[in-house]
């Protein structure tokens, strides 16, 4: 952190040399530079996995920036035009058609939904591949936990905006939910919809939230994330910390600057990430039906329930888990249980730094159990995500469960699985 | 462990067993082939656009086709004043809806809105708009295979003529119309494709576009893969 006594920047006689000097003197410009680039000394060894993190502040700017170009156009409006169609659907297909360049901004945002998802579950992977969430660093896993939270909520609001078919039901199926809560479930769930049913005071607020409360707590818990993982330095792939070892300067002998050395790298992980990004954007903005749903191209329409409503792929896992409570017990539904096992699906991952056991952070010195359990459990989020796109039917609804339930016991047999395995020894320093 | 992971990983091919399959035919691509676009535009704005509207189109996007302004204004404005105005209609959905029990939609994007697992929303209507056939039953007298129950009358059976359902769930014209079938079926396949086009103008710019940005992105990536070499050349 920026020291009270932190050296002040000396002109060296240039125009701008006396400029930096001034601004220096007034703010800690050098200090921030420092601490958060030039002289934070990151590991050296960092692989293909690192790459997220500097991706998903990427896609963050992506959305934000394109959504301020969209707002200039939306109009949160459910209202129906002279033509019977929704003003806030019709007002989409306006910036789709009329707005120069409005296509390309609203298939960069619509596409930047899904790819954040991607990479965020990808950065969550690599957490877990490699220790990250452990001491010292479980604040950082905690402001990560809570923006991945705001992330589905801010998803989720968004999905809405666009006020077609499954817009609409889906956030029935979601706002519903709320229901499930024992006494004042009926009267939250209208406190949230602000309306009897899913309408234009729902949309109004969701938009609201979407736009402006959202955006700005993500905004400071990414800053939050990012001041936590500076305090205690980046983890890398072998789980060792590179601040035991230290030269005669107290620079970690296995860090290097992230400033040149890590933008330059992530300078082409953000290259290679535009090829994949754009190749959707361009040539398949729909993404198979899987990032624009197709019914979503039906205007929202209270008198006609869709045969078949899934949530957009992101949030499926989850939507299985809800799906796979069938059973009423303890006198609780079992649609509160649905929701129950739900939220805490996505809780769970808070507890990670304590339910971690083994003397070892890196898979690549773990035992066989905890490669099998972390094979496993990545193998059932596919199969859940999977089955939550699909109609359930009783065999789906059985694999589902049993995922279900291998899902939980990750977590919950985590602190027994980890004590038994056979670690092998951690090297002294990172291995590159 | 291997057996679970097996049983794990062969369990929902059990439960992906299939329910109910749509046979969609595959609609030919008209996207890039202006005279049949045109031709589409022409079906859909003398047979569609009566109870339908396309209200996110305006006329004058007709020139993307190749069409001129004035071509437009002379042979294909007719619910609007100005080529400047969108695809509308003076029908007023609360009589449509008494009169065919649901409104006619919209079908600015509804080649989008068709597409599903089963095909393409193309390949819905090309499917669609061929398979209507005579059904006493129905108020209209006519059915569809991909829309069973459709409350819109077959529009178009004067070119098609009229099919009849087979007890083996087959279709086969019992009157012939003023078209060949595959005249026919050509005309619909250029509608559809018109269709589509509506759904999305910018599509084939889009994809051009998509060509020069990747291009431009492998370039960058030569340069910032350079960049990184050098940078790290003396990191061990």
């Amino acid at each position: 952190m920026a020291a009270a006594n932190a050296e002040k920047y000396k002109t060296d006689g240039t125009a701008a040399g006396n400029l930096l000097e001034w601004v220096d003197a007034r703010f800690p410009l050098m200090s921030l530079w420092n601490d958060h680039l030039a002289k934070y000394y990151a590991p050296k060894n960092f692989n293909f996995w690192y790459f997220f993190g500097s991706l998903a502040l990427m896609v963050l700017v992506i959305q934000i920036v394109t959504g301020i170009f969209l707002v200039m156009h939306y109009k949160p409006d459910a209202s129906l035009n002279a033509s019977g169609i929704p003003v806030a659907f019709a007002s989409v297909e306006y910036i789709m058609r009329d707005v120069p360049w409005g296509w390309l901004i609203r298939y960069f945002h619509s596409t930047g939904a899904s790819a954040f998802f991607i990479v965020v579950y990808l950065h969550m992977f690599r957490g877990m591949l490699y220790g990250s969430y452990r001491k010292p660093r479980e604040l950082v896993w905690i402001f990560g936990v809570l923006i991945f939270l705001c992330l589905m909520a801010e998803a989720f609001m968004g999905y809405l905006l666009p006020w077609g078919q499954m817009s609409y039901w889906g956030a029935q199926v979601i706002l519903n939910l709320f229901t499930a809560i024992p006494f004042i479930g009926n009267d939250l769930t209208l406190f949230i919809r602000g309306d009897y049913v899913i309408a234009d005071a729902t949309l109004n607020r969701m938009f609201s939230f979407h736009v402006i409360a959202v955006p700005l707590v993500l905004i400071g818990l990414v800053a939050a994330h990012i001041m936590a993982l500076h305090e205690v330095g980046s983890n890398n792939p072998d789980g060792v910390e590179i601040k035991k070892k230290k030269d005669a300067n107290g620079i970690p002998l296995d860090g290097i600057p992230f400033h040149p050395y890590y933008t330059v790298k992530d300078i082409v992980g953000v290259v290679v990430f535009l090829m994949f990004f754009s190749v959707v954007v361009f040539f398949m903005p729909e993404g198979g039906g899987y990032f624009l749903e197709f019914n979503n191209f039906f205007p929202a329409d209270p008198m006609v329930t869709p045969p078949h409503i899934a949530p957009v792929w992101y949030f499926t896992p989850y939507y299985s888990i809800l799906r796979a409570n069938t059973v009423n017990f303890f006198w609780i539904d079992a649609k509160l249980w649905g929701v129950i096992f739900m939220g805490l699906g996505v809780m769970v991952f808070f507890f990670l730094p304590w339910l971690d056991r083994s003397p070892v952070k890196s898979i690549r010195y773990r035992g066989p159990i905890y490669k099998w359990a972390l094979g496993i459990f990545v193998v059932c989020f596919f199969i859940l995500g999977y089955l939550g796109m699909l109609a359930p039917t009783p065999g789906r609804t059985l694999v589902s469960q049993i995922c279900t339930i291998i899902y939980f016991a990750f977590f919950a047999l985590m602190p027994i699985y980890t004590s038994l395995d056979k670690c092998k020894a951690e090297p002294e320093r990172v291995t590159g | 462990m291997k057996k679970l992971l097996i049983a794990l990983l062969s369990a929902p091919l059990l439960a992906f067993a299939s329910g109910a399959e749509l046979h969609l035919d595959k609609a030919p691509d008209r996207s890039r082939d202006f005279a049949a676009l045109q031709n589409g535009a022409k079906v859909f704005i003398n047979y569609c656009l009566n109870c339908h509207s396309a209200s996110y189109f305006r006329y004058n996007r007709l020139t993307d086709i190749g069409l001129t302004e004035q071509q437009i204004k002379d042979n294909l404005l007719f619910t609007a004043d100005k080529v400047g105005e969108p695809m509308t209609i003076a029908m007023r959905r609360a009589e449509s809806k008494q009169w065919f029990g649901a409104a006619p939609p919209d079908l600015t994007v509804i080649a989008r809105a068709r597409a599903s697992e089963f095909g393409s929303g193309s390949d819905w209507l090309y499917t669609y708009l061929r398979g209507f056939y005579r059904d006493d039953a129905r108020p209209t007298g006519w059915n569809n295979t991909v829309f069973s129950n459709v409350g819109m009358p077959h529009v178009l059976w004067e070119l098609q003529g009229e099919q009849v359902m087979g007890p083996d769930h087959k279709l086969t014209l019992a009157k012939p119309g003023l078209m060949k079938v595959e005249e026919y079926d050509a005309m619909v396949a250029d509608l559809v494709g018109f269709l589509r086009h509506m759904g999305e103008p910018m599509a084939n710019f889009r994809k051009e576009l998509g060509v020069v940005v990747l291009i431009f992105l492998a370039i960058l990536f030569v340069f910032s893969y350079a960049l990184k070499r050098e940078y790290w050349k003396d990191i061990h």
